[in-house]
């Protein structure tokens, strides 16, 4: 059996704001085992990217409460001072391709200088060697190594992208976070970056938390799929069994709302809007939206584990 | 079916790039040599990458831009070389739906005065017709009870509701066609849905003629009854809908349809087959066929050297491409 690589249970992250207290990450829990992907999908707005800042621990001053348990290996994140964390975690375990990270490249600036910053600065390598592994990483995403010498304005989106992927694995990391990472590219770059994924995933056994809004594109990478609303996960499958067949209402009417190309159904939408997270509604967060609505939903569902470490968060499931 | 409400033939965009040490102008080829027709209350598609000149088509057929060369006939009138006077007409029979909602609403505007502007450049001066007509272009776009909606700020509404907004703004004239431009690319996967069925609704039940210009080949199934492949400022590929996704013929559009995935966990265990390389600079776009120096069908010495024509393969189905011609 393959080791559990990442076990988060009952995060919370909260921010606090001008208006209140805007619960971002509500008590999340998922895991992943060594070398594989969860996809954590949702709207905008829902929190995912927070969980990302959370699990990295990159978060605006402004949070008020952080806590829950983070396993890493077995070792709980939570225990590592900042200190500890930047030197044993970040970057060096844990690397993070926040959203829109192309745009992080100076144009002016070449690409090998600013790729190998994370080698010179962590590990005080040499500036040849560390440029030798740049080359290396190139290659890994299909660039040619002459790149290095070039500037990020004479390159293309998809390109600079791919620098970026190269970068994040510069150090070889176990765990990579990628943030919507093919969301401003066009079709035929999409699926070359996710070509790419594919096979560093199959070649490394890099373990990945692969965060869109794109049910679809999600399928591309996801061994396993968290689906997160309102600053929770009410939903946490297995690839196979949420693709066919997904459990939450929520989620259900999202995967209704997904045009598909080879097959033939009825469209459908989710009437109203999300709540806010500065005051959500005190029973379940969907409720309100939800068309199998009862009274049982006025409080907040527990986790229903149905197998395993998987689960949905939904009275409908509760056995009577 | 009647005589076309619009006719788009042989239409270019050239964008003039000067050059200060050459001397010598250069010209970006936003749109080179596109023909379409749009029957009234049909629905079609613009399908194309980013930079492919999709937008600019959209925006020139709404003539925002000024043609270079082709001719645009709208009911039956001429209006490739209209100048801004005579455009005025033109104006109330289209709309265009942009992208961004919030960047397309003015932010210091009520929802009332922003359709309230259309009505009064357009010379409603009874203000109780103004009224009655903002009523009803809120409730086509169903933001209702319209009290509700009325008196806000663009920023107090959620994104659909905005791009409600904004349809009902594009809409308020009653037009015979709009061009909408991306109109759910910025909009959250449960809301998109929304925002397309309602574009559908005024096409059906109001006759609407609606240009659809998109990046997503997938949505245009539920929406459109034909397609157009954009590629490199050219149509290379038009059919019926069912046709085209079906029995795609251009490689450009094989390619397309071969890398959109459906959900389905049996994805991540397939590397997808897609053309190496990117779409060409359109200051200097290659010769012959635009798409030859990625196509997996290239043929050496006919697709690198003259340009295909387009060729009726089937009833309907045109594709530009020299494998079948």
């Amino acid at each position: 059996m393959r080791k559990e690589h990442l076990s988060v249970k009952h995060l919370i992250m909260y921010y606090r704001t001008m208006r209140g207290e805007v619960r971002a990450v509500d008590d999340v829990s998922f895991s992943l085992l060594k070398g594989e992907t969860v996809a954590l999908i949702g709207e905008s707005g829902c929190g995912k990217s927070s969980l990302a800042k959370a699990i990295i621990r990159l978060m605006p001053r402004n949070v008020s409460i952080y806590k829950g348990i983070i396993l890493f290996n077995g070792i709980n994140l939570m225990d590592l001072d900042e200190e500890e964390f930047r030197r044993k975690i970040r970057w060096s375990k844990i690397t993070y391709v926040p959203q829109a990270a192309l745009n992080s490249l100076n144009p002016v600036i070449k690409v090998g200088e600013q790729m190998i910053e994370p080698l010179t600065i962590i590990y005080k390598m040499g500036k040849r060697e560390a440029l030798e592994k740049a080359a290396e990483a190139l290659r890994r995403v299909g660039i040619d190594e002459s790149f290095i010498d070039r500037y990020p304005f004479e390159l293309s989106g998809g390109m600079k992208q791919r620098i970026i992927i190269a970068t994040a694995l510069l150090t070889n990391p176990e765990l990579i976070i990628l943030d919507e990472p093919t969301s401003s590219l066009d079709t035929l770059t999409q699926a070359n970056i996710m070509n790419i994924l594919k096979s560093i995933k199959r070649e490394t056994g890099l373990s990945m938390i692969f965060i869109t809004h794109d049910i679809s594109l999600s399928s591309e990478l996801a061994d396993k799929v968290a689906v997160m609303y309102a600053g929770q996960i009410v939903e946490f499958d297995t690839a196979e069994r949420f693709y066919s067949n997904p459990k939450h209402p929520y989620s259900q009417k999202l995967m209704d709302s997904v045009p598909t190309l080879r097959t033939n159904k009825k469209l459908d939408f989710i009437p109203g809007s999300p709540p806010s997270l500065l005051n959500p509604p005190k029973g379940c967060r969907f409720a309100e939206r939800c068309q199998f609505a009862f009274n049982n939903c006025a409080e907040d569902p527990p986790a229903i584990y149905l197998d395993g470490d998987f689960y949905v968060k939904c009275w409908l499931y509760m056995r009577k | 079916m009647g005589a076309p409400l619009l006719l788009v033939e042989n239409l270019r965009k050239y964008f003039e790039i000067k050059r200060v040490f050459l001397g010598k102008k250069t010209y970006l080829r936003a749109v080179d040599g596109v023909s379409l027709s749009l029957v009234r209350g049909e629905a079609i598609s613009i399908v194309g990458e980013s930079g492919c000149g999709k937008t600019t088509l959209g925006k020139t057929i709404l003539r925002l831009y000024k043609p270079t060369d082709g001719r645009i006939i709208f009911d039956g009138r001429d209006i490739t070389h209209l100048g801004w006077k005579d455009l005025k007409w033109y104006r109330r029979e289209t709309g265009l739906v942009q992208q961004d909602p919030f960047g397309a609403l003015p932010p210091f505007m009520t929802v009332k005065r922003i359709l309230e502007e259309p009505l009064v450049i357009n010379g409603v001066k009874n203000r109780r017709e103004r009224e009655e007509k903002i009523y009803k272009a809120l409730e086509r776009v169903k933001l209702t009870p319209v009290e509700d909606f009325i008196n806000k700020y663009p920023h107090m509404l959620s994104g659909g509701q905005q791009q409600r907004v904004v349809i009902a703004r594009a809409t308020i004239l009653e037009p015979k066609m709009i061009v909408a431009d991306e109109p759910i690319s910025m909009l959250d996967a449960s809301v998109r849905i929304e925002i397309l069925k309602l574009l559908q609704e005024l096409q059906q039940k109001y006759n609407q003629s609606i240009i659809y210009i998109t990046h997503d080949l997938s949505t245009t199934k539920y929406f459109s009854e034909r397609i157009y492949i954009m590629y490199a400022a050219q149509i290379v590929e038009s059919a019926s809908t069912s046709d085209l996704l079906q029995n795609p013929m251009h490689p450009y559009t094989r390619a397309l349809l071969n890398v959109i995935p459906d959900p389905d966990p049996g994805n991540r265990f397939i590397i997808r087959n897609v053309p190496a390389g990117e779409p060409p600079n359109l200051m200097n776009p290659p010769p012959g066929c635009r798409f030859h120096p990625r196509c997996p069908n290239f043929i050496k010495g006919v697709c690198d050297t003259r340009e295909p024509s387009i060729i009726e393969v089937a009833k309907g189905h045109y594709v530009k491409c020299w494998l079948y011609g």
